[in-house]
């Protein structure tokens, strides 16, 4: 008879052998470089062209956002309908995304349509042509959404705390304005491309099936374009953080929740800290069974969610905390998760507690290197960020290796409420 | 193509395994066949809160998610109009780990008082969160009580109104658990890295001694035909004028559902489809516009929403809306433009599909559906429609008598 108290017995994921299928990588003719992963049993892919064109190279604000997106807008031969039409018509997805330093083209195909979708995207990569008409159906539509977006509270706290961490004028902490979709002209986009993407700065990265001519297709559409020739001028910005601390803010006085952010900065990626915070925060608010969300959500009931995260920033990085919480509860869920922070400075973490936590870690980090897509997610992740080669496995032995002690030492230096910005919208 | 095993044991349970060693990680799986549709009309949002507290300790484990964690799992669970469905993923030696925990709550929750009022209360902030502070957030609350006037798809998941949520007792907790959440009403799927006669071992010792109950048999009333077209006026501080119109199709079983579907595709599927490149890009008339349909196993919506261009009249927003949709009741799609939908759908078929959870929990709904090899037809049943059947689908749906129109006004007009 078994005994339904008792857990069955387990494999502690931490004894368990992590491997990550390595990238292979080559070089097209004008020295971009490709990274490839090979697996899955799908016959489809996924193609990210990256970019040095995210925001930190801009000269007015969202000039990089907006020559992103309206990339697929229209080329010398092709309107944007036809354009899109084009992938659609093969059943793929053409997206782009831009960040602080990257901008993408990124591809989702099966694998058999390659062929015929990869000349469009080497067309948009050299004969792209912004018309103006795009542009102006783009700036009406956004201004729109900015409208809505800036009624909701969660939207407003988010652009505040970045400018406190950051200051206005960094790209980490500006936001748009209705009046910088006005200033935008056609001229600034077709410039920015020029610069960014015609002569830009590019590194491939490809994974899933792949065809067994993929490095002649790649070289054949991507490996003739005038990429990666001039050396890249990245731009110094000096990181302004707000000096005043607490903030309120009535954005809907009909509100009934606050969106609730804290945060501090925190150093980049390089840092010997980062790797054992990523322990301390998912222990502080990095998944369900956190210390936030057992205490201020199934305790209290104060929110649906409360989560902890250290925002992965090249230059300089944040810890931030965030949540939306009722508007009677929101003082006492901000001083419900200082106190969280004290404790994880007075007490160290119970070896119970930290083993678990290192179990939750290691398990679901197996799961998410399962696949193509989450193999080269996560190589692209190291890549463009510099890591060395083995940091994922540097990474899995600190995980198992931080105790207890250090991780109190780390809260004592970096979960100090009063070097928290505090922010509620309602 | 997806294959798995299908066994049934003597509670009733049904058990569906998928074996796929590319992967180290086990998924479990388990889906009850109850939605909001079975709740009581004056108790709505009840089998939302019902899966918070299945969290809230079951009969000999006081927590659910620690030991799983322990065991380098991850969990979540999800509630629809039509079902309730558990999930968690963890290495695959661990499985074991998943059938105790999910067998003790289906053999009896702990039923604590603690954790209803704790969970009372999350669910009103994840109401307030999603459909009270954000613009917009009572459209489908609206939508529903307009479209439907006897079946139960009138309210939304998360319930009618607050009230009803704040006002659960324990008692009918426990009366939901034991109506609802026995063996006979329940699938269980099991994929990944695991062996089909392991797996049966595991569900004969863990669920099987678990008490098979009476079935629960559903007898929802039929929401008669629409007979004429309803409209309903909502002024609202928004930054927007906003419209919402909605079709009565067929459930989810029925050929007419795959037309329907890609009739949505056609709208609104993508940025080449009909209703954004006409009425976003041409006339400029909406600054988005989208066009879907939310599966629902009952008779369900076709929906068209958007938001207007700031001046542009609703009158002449809905016109226009109006002749994109006449298009399509009159004139044949071309076989390209078929195709083109067609592909998008496969696609999207094959991109769900990498991911193990997606196809364990795709085999648990074709099971509740009546089959779980439907997973492997799905593709063929999109394949069989033709031309003429959209063009038969969209005269019926489009019918003048069958829509319900929501104009949503911004009060700063």
């Amino acid at each position: 008879m078994m005994n339904r108290t008792q857990q069955p017995s387990i494999t502690e994921p931490i004894h368990l052998h992590l491997h990550l299928q390595p990238a292979r990588h080559f070089t097209l003719d004008n020295g971009v470089l490709v990274y490839a992963v090979e697996a899955g049993a799908q016959e489809v892919v996924q193609l990210e062209l990256v970019f040095h064109a995210g925001n930190w190279y801009e000269q007015k604000n969202i000039q990089a956002a907006t020559t992103n997106f309206l990339l697929k807008n229209g080329t010398r031969t092709k309107n944007a309908f036809e354009l899109n039409e084009h992938f659609e018509m093969y059943g793929a997805y053409l997206n782009r995304g831009c960040y602080h330093e990257r901008a993408s083209l990124s591809l989702h195909s099966l694998t058999k349509y390659l062929p015929q979708l990869l000349p469009a995207m080497s067309e948009i990569l050299s004969e792209s042509i912004f018309p103006e008409e795009e542009l102006n159906i783009y700036r009406q539509n956004q201004k729109q959404r900015l409208a809505v977006n800036l009624k909701k509270a969660d939207f407003v706290a988010n652009r505040m705390i970045d400018a406190y961490l950051f200051g206005e004028q960094h790209p980490y902490g500006k936001y748009s304005n209705p009046a910088d979709y006005d200033a935008l002209t056609r001229e600034d986009l077709l410039q920015f491309y020029a610069q960014y993407y015609l002569k830009g700065n590019c590194t491939i990265f490809i994974a899933g099936k792949l065809p067994a001519n993929v490095e002649q297709l790649l070289n054949q559409f991507f490996g003739q374009l005038p990429l990666n020739g001039t050396a890249l001028a990245k731009p110094n910005f000096s990181i302004t953080p707000s000096a005043q601390k607490k903030y309120s803010v009535m954005n809907d006085a009909n509100g009934v929740q606050a969106a609730i952010r804290l945060a501090r900065s925190f150093p980049n990626r390089h840092h010997p800290d980062f790797l054992k915070a990523q322990l301390l925060n998912a222990l502080f608010g990095g998944f369900f069974g956190s210390r936030l969300m057992s205490n201020i959500r199934e305790d209290k009931g104060y929110t649906y969610g409360i989560h902890s995260f250290i925002q992965a920033h090249q230059q300089q990085s944040a810890w931030m905390v965030t949540t939306e919480a009722g508007r009677d509860v929101s003082r006492a869920t901000i001083e419900e998760t200082y106190k969280e922070m004290l404790a994880l400075q007075k007490e160290p973490v119970t070896a119970e507690e930290l083993s678990l936590i290192k179990n939750f870690m290691i398990g679901t980090l197996l799961g998410d290197v399962d696949g193509p897509f989450h193999i080269i997610e996560r190589w692209k992740s190291y890549i463009l960020n510099e890591m060395p080669a083995d940091y994922f496995y540097t990474s899995i032995q600190t995980i198992k290796n931080t105790t207890g002690e250090e991780l109190q030492v780390l809260a004592k230096k970096y979960l100090n409420p009063d070097d928290f910005y505090e922010l509620e919208v309602i | 193509m997806i294959e798995f095993n299908r066994f049934v044991l003597e509670n009733g349970l049904r058990v569906l395994v998928h074996e796929d060693t590319a992967t180290p990680m086990a998924v479990v799986n388990v889906m009850y066949d109850v939605g909001a549709r079975d709740e009581n009309p004056a108790k709505t949002g009840f089998a939302h809160l019902f899966e918070h507290l299945m969290f809230g300790g079951s009969k000999h484990i006081p927590d659910y998610d620690e030991p799983l964690q322990r065991a380098g799992g991850e969990n979540n669970a999800y509630t629809t109009d039509d079902l309730t469905n558990y999930y968690c993923q963890l290495p695959a030696e661990n499985i074991e780990t998943a059938f105790w925990l999910e067998s003790d709550r289906m053999l009896s929750l702990a039923f604590s008082k603690k954790s209803l009022e704790v969970q009372r209360k999350v669910v009103c902030e994840e109401f307030k969160e999603h459909y009270i502070n954000k613009p917009y957030g009572d459209m489908w609350h609206k939508m529903r009580a307009l479209a439907y006037q006897v079946h139960p798809y009138q309210w939304l998941t998360i319930g009618k109104e607050l009230s009803h949520i704040e006002q659960v007792q324990l008692e009918d907790v426990k009366a939901f658990f034991f109506k609802h959440y026995r063996p006979v009403n329940a699938i269980l799927v099991v994929a990944g890295n695991v062996k089909t006669n392991n797996i049966r071992r595991l569900a004969e010792k863990w669920f099987g001694d678990i008490p098979k109950a009476e079935k629960y048999v559903r007898h929802l009333p039929a929401e008669p035909l629409q007979t004429a077209a309803r409209t309903m006026e909502v002024t609202a501080d928004v930054p927007l004028d906003a419209l919402m119109k909605t079709w009565h199709m067929d459930g989810r079983l029925h050929k007419g559902y795959y037309v329907a579907d890609l009739i949505t595709e056609i709208l609104g599927g993508g940025s080449s489809s009909r209703l954004y490149q006409a009425l976003v890009k041409e006339q400029q008339l909406f600054s988005d516009i989208q066009c879907y349909q939310l599966g629902s196993i009952d008779p369900g919506l076709l929906t068209i929403q958007g938001k207007l261009v700031k001046g542009v009249a609703m009158q002449h927003a809905e016109a226009a809306v109006n002749a994109v949709i006449q298009q399509l009741v009159e004139e044949p799609v071309s076989e390209t433009e078929l195709m083109k939908i067609k592909n998008r759908t496969e696609s999207v078929i094959v991109f769900e599909d990498m991911a193990l959870m997606n196809r364990a929990n795709s085999l648990a709904y074709y099971e509740l559906l009546g089959d779980a090899n439907l997973i492997n037809h799905e593709l063929n049943r999109y394949h069989a429609v033709t031309i003429e059947d959209i063009r038969q689908g969209a005269q019926t749906i489009f019918k003048p008598e069958n829509v319900n129109t929501l104009y949503y006004y911004s009060k700063a007009l």
